[in-house]
């Protein structure tokens, strides 16, 4: 199989360029032989997830580009940050992380990066359009930019973003091409009751099922009776990107590219067909609580970034109540949201409820969480499927309004729900 | 010595090791310590299995986008897998190998193997992976003599 590049492409791959291009391009091309790709394409916006400091190769990596002249082609924001640049000082982080996630921070503003730093992109002014050829990184972001939005990438792993940005080429494959983006099995909803498709929590637990059962695959649910808000969009397929390897997912009827099911199957028949009833819900919500008894230490809510329309949510829950001293209540979102909630005059309901906020970062890739913090409550099924290993802490997956009440309370409490009875 | 099966190049090396085996797919982000080379997702099989050094079958990665820098860390920490056999060509895997090159020139050698013949293939044979892409199983006092 042969690569066939352009003038332009070959300039770059030999040293037409500064040589971070040259690099960057050396490394577009491998990836594009080792895919099978026929061509290079096309882009014209980035969303970087190396900016996150992970260790001391990514931050040589990036640090290398810097010094060898790499500047970005396109529009590019930033995923997490490896901290909260203005607040990490109020948590235990370690200085000599800080001191190399901050190079590493630097390293991507300086190839002209914009620092939006959030998982949550497509809920800024990044989003990109309809159709659109993009270079994503981020799984939940991926998930959704194909899905809700309909702009067409690829799964962007860390490093292979950026060169995608620095050269504005990306190997022609995957989803970025329409043959790729049909639904492959079929998730019928059977009998589930609409009070439960109404609750917050159904949509991180059917992400769950989607991902188990899609794998890398895209699948195509069909059977929803209501419109789901675009926040629930985002806690669906960030539990489908974590449990499976979901980068695309079709909604028969909601989502741009399902206007139905044929259409969606693009005139094939689906590789296979899976109900869901309200007992698979309720059995695979219950597994994903890795903790037991009532002991709780924080709630985590904001993963993926929490968005305004979320903010405005939890204000109308927490009204006049006050967490337990015992524990802890952290909302992680990004700096850009925290400014249109300070606008909308949201953060004294928190502050007066006893929430934190913290900004850029997540919990999951920033070492923030003190030692005494052992259990969690969250309403994301990412965090509830990423917790145990990588933080060596147990969860619970409640919803919002469990998080609120057992904040409060300073006990995990169940709602009396069709999900707890 | 006939090889025991063919894999497709995905980056080339030669290399000989203890596989260790499964068909459950893993993130390495969460899932692979990459300052020890132990699995680590919990809810994984080869959950306190040690990766480092040895010839890691798993079919594909999956979850984060972060899995490729993961990889490429433990090359720095010395920490990686010696080599990597999946069945299909895993991306997020190649990724991690090439920038690896690029940086340190040390790629993981990675094949991607018929699906049949990833289920040969069990926790504890020692095998030889070839530039070509053969796979020899070597009996353990043969490997002992290296």
């Amino acid at each position: 199989l042969t690569l066939d590049l352009t003038r332009e492409d070959r300039n770059m791959l030999e040293g037409g360029y500064d040589p971070g291009v040259a690099m960057a391009m050396s490394i577009i091309t491998r990836m594009a032989e080792v895919s099978g790709a026929a061509c290079l394409i096309d882009i014209s916006a980035a969303h970087i997830d190396s900016a996150l400091f992970m260790g001391d190769a990514t931050l040589e990596f990036a640090e290398r580009l810097v010094e060898l002249g790499a500047k970005v082609r396109v529009p590019t924001s930033l995923n997490v940050s490896g901290l909260d640049e203005a607040g990490w000082r109020e948590w235990p982080v370690p200085e000599a992380y800080a001191e190399k996630a901050l190079r590493q921070m630097a390293a991507y503003q300086r190839m002209g990066c914009t620092p939006t730093w959030t998982c949550a992109p497509y809920q800024t002014e990044f989003r990109p359009q309809f159709g659109q050829q993009i270079a994503w990184g981020e799984s939940n972001a991926i998930a959704f930019v194909n899905s809700v939005v309909g702009a067409r990438t690829e799964r962007y792993p860390d490093l292979l973003d950026i060169c995608a940005a620095i050269t504005g080429r990306v190997p022609a494959i995957g989803l970025h091409l329409l043959e790729n983006r049909r639904g492959q099995i079929l998730l019928r909803l059977e009998h589930v009751p609409r009070s439960m498709q109404d609750s917050s929590i159904f949509y991180p637990v059917l992400g769950t099922i989607m991902g188990r059962a899609a794998g890398e695959r895209v699948p195509v649910v069909d059977g929803l009776d209501i419109t789901p808000n675009e926040d629930q969009l985002k806690a669906l397929g960030a539990a489908a990107a974590s449990a499976g390897g979901v980068a695309l997912y079709h909604l028969v009827g909601l989502t741009p590219e399902a206007p139905s099911l044929q259409a969606v199957f693009q005139g094939l028949l689906p590789e296979e067909e899976v109900k869901i009833n309200e007992d698979l819900l309720v059995t695979t919500y219950r597994g994903l609580s890795s903790a037991s008894g009532n002991r709780l230490d924080m709630v985590a809510v904001g993963c993926p970034h929490f968005s305004l329309a979320e903010f405005q949510q939890l204000v109308s829950i927490i009204k006049g109540k006050r967490r337990h001293p015992d524990v802890q209540f952290l909302v992680t979102t990004n700096r850009f949201m925290v400014g249109k909630a300070w606008e909308a005059g949201y953060l004294d309901a928190l502050h007066e409820f006893g929430a934190r906020v913290s900004l850029d970062a997540c919990i999951l890739t920033s070492p923030m969480l003190p030692p005494e913090i052992q259990v969690i409550l969250t309403n994301s099924g990412k965090y509830t499927y990423y917790t145990p290993g990588l933080l060596n802490r147990q969860v619970f997956l409640g919803s919002l309004e469990e998080c609120v009440d057992s904040a409060v309370e300073g006990r995990l409490v169940r709602e009396d729900s069709v999900w707890n009875r | 010595m006939e090889p025991m099966m063919v894999g497709r190049v995905v980056v080339a090396g030669e290399v000989r090791g203890h596989v260790l085996v499964s068909l459950e797919p893993i993130s390495f982000w969460g899932g692979y310590d990459q300052a020890t080379g132990e699995i680590i997702d919990r809810r994984h099989p080869l959950t306190g299995q040690m990766a480092a050094g040895k010839i890691l079958a798993i079919p594909y990665t999956r979850g984060s986008s972060t899995t490729t820098a993961v990889l490429l860390e433990s090359v720095k920490e010395g920490k990686s897998p010696a080599a990597i056999l999946t069945s299909g060509v895993d991306r997020f895997l190649a990724l991690a190998s090439i920038v690896a090159d690029e940086m340190y020139a040390r790629p993981i050698p990675i094949l991607a193997l018929e699906p049949g013949d990833f289920l040969k293939l069990h926790s504890g044979q020692v095998l030889r992976i070839t530039l070509d892409g053969r796979i020899f199983f070597v009996d353990a006092d043969d490997h002992l003599k290296d």
